[in-house]
């Protein structure tokens, strides 16, 4: 479960969030500057709050009050965002077994192996991080975010740059990992369809708030129709 | 030609050098990563040397160096000697004279890597250390190779603060600078002008080294082939 209780500022846009994060899968809806990416870096610790406090699974890892704000790597929480961000010097295979240093080689390798499994990527462990597409790079970056096992993942669109039938392989194989290995995921998406695609718990955002929180459809019922609407009319 | 001047100058430009490195970079990574609210006053003091006049920095050296301050007396007990006027003292003072030459490349090569890379290292538990090491260094070589080629020709060529701080001592604090000075005060054009070709042929030929890498001197992040390293080495 992730708790939160936070006030951002930046400039003209703010961001007011009070609510826990109790499902497996939470996706987190709204439009392009709404305060879904915010809402993330806030929770992995990229980034602080300017008053609040954020608890992950119990564990307190930002309270304002009392100027704690635990390391990224220190909240075992996986991030992946839009972006990818391999590292451009480093192999494939050097990229996933970044976050690995606790590991023996053995367990690493077959760590490694594993996740590159996951997201369908073994074939791409040798190749360099500059050489992939951008479906791979996501690929790859989701299978390193997985792979120290974290307990909580937060995934910024990671798979935008996939097209669709491949977006919802990984996805469902994704989710069926996730809720093998109980780890709570966060999805951030500003597409109805993705949100309505998994019997997640939805969370609207709006202009820096909280605008509803619960099943998808319920929540995104009115978005559902408005789809629908739209197919039919094609 | 002053052999002895010329070996003395190199000797002190590489030990100058490799010790800005070690000092440059953990400099530079929290200059451009840290949060700290002392982080402008530090940028404004390691820049401090490059406005200064090498006689002032020299004289304030000397003294702080000298048997007066408790700085000095512990730099003697600890070198065994008293720094002032003794090459340990050029060392000294020229680390502090080229200090800007080596951190500022270094802080723009660091402040140019793509800060997402920087936010997945933290995100994988990388301490601070090993970002620096594993991330940032790897990516800002183009801008090392421009901090340590600045830094060796920036204390080859100094003049004031050596002066200042080492006297000219033959053998032990007399560099090609003091050299070329003494031979045009001796009316010695000749060797005087062989003494500035070879420190211009030589600053001439470190410099086109570092325009032969497209990117060093504008301090981008390098990306040299692909490697397969041990992110965890």
């Amino acid at each position: 479960m992730v708790e939160l209780q936070l006030k951002v500022r930046r400039g003209s846009f703010s961001l007011e969030i009070d609510c826990k994060f109790a499902a497996l899968w939470t996706v987190a809806f709204g439009t392009s500057g709404a305060g879904k990416s915010t809402l993330l870096r806030m929770i992995a610790g990229l980034d602080r709050p300017d008053s609040g406090r954020i608890a992950i699974h119990g564990k307190c890892v930002t309270d304002t009050e009392v100027g704690l704000s635990l390391m990224p790597g220190k909240r075992s929480t996986g991030f992946v965002a839009q972006q990818s961000a391999l590292f451009p010097h480093l192999s494939v295979h050097a990229n996933v077994a970044y976050g690995l240093a606790n590991l023996n080689e053995a367990d690493r390798l077959k760590r490694i192996s594993e996740m590159l499994e996951l997201v369908g990527a073994q074939h791409l462990a040798d190749r360099s991080s500059r050489s992939l597409s951008g479906g791979e790079r996501q690929r790859i970056s989701l299978a390193r975010s997985l792979a120290p096992m974290p307990r909580l993942l937060l995934l910024d669109e990671p798979l935008s740059a996939l097209d669709a039938d491949a977006r919802d392989i990984v996805l469902t194989r994704l989710q069926g990992w996730l809720m093998e290995k109980q780890i709570q995921t966060i999805l951030v998406t500003h597409d109805a369809a993705d949100a309505l695609a998994t019997e997640a718990e939805v969370a609207i955002l709006q202009e820096g708030k909280l605008a509803a929180l619960g099943p998808a459809r319920i929540v995104l019922a009115t978005e559902r129709q408005r789809l629908l609407e739209r197919l039919r009319s094609n | 030609m002053d052999w002895q001047a010329s070996a003395l100058t190199l000797k002190l430009a590489t030990i100058t050098t490799a010790i800005l490195l070690c000092i440059a970079i953990p400099l530079a990574a929290w200059l451009a990563l840290g949060r700290s609210r002392w982080r402008l006053l530090a940028e404004a003091v390691t820049v401090l040397p490059l406005v200064l006049p090498p006689t002032v920095l020299g004289f304030y050296l000397l003294v702080a160096l000298g048997p007066r301050t408790g700085f000095g007396r512990a730099m003697t007990a600890l070198f065994g000697h008293p720094l002032a006027f003794s090459f340990s003292g050029l060392v000294v003072g020229s680390v502090i004279y080229s200090l800007p030459f080596a951190v500022q490349p270094i802080v723009a090569g660091f402040g140019a890597v793509d800060s997402s890379l920087i936010d997945a290292a933290r995100m994988l538990g990388a301490s601070p250390a090993r970002l620096v090491r594993t991330v940032l260094v790897p990516l800002a070589s183009r801008s090392l190779l421009a901090a340590a080629i600045l830094s060796f020709l920036h204390t080859m060529g100094e003049f004031g603060v050596v002066l200042m701080l080492g006297g000219d001592i033959p053998g032990a604090t007399r560099t090609l600078s003091l050299v070329l000075f003494n031979q045009v005060e001796n009316f010695n054009y000749a060797s005087a002008n062989r003494t500035a070709g070879l420190l211009l042929i030589f600053c001439v030929a470190a410099l086109t080294v570092v325009y032969a890498r497209p990117g060093t001197l504008a301090a981008g992040p390098a990306i040299d082939g692909d490697r397969r390293v041990n992110p965890h080495g």
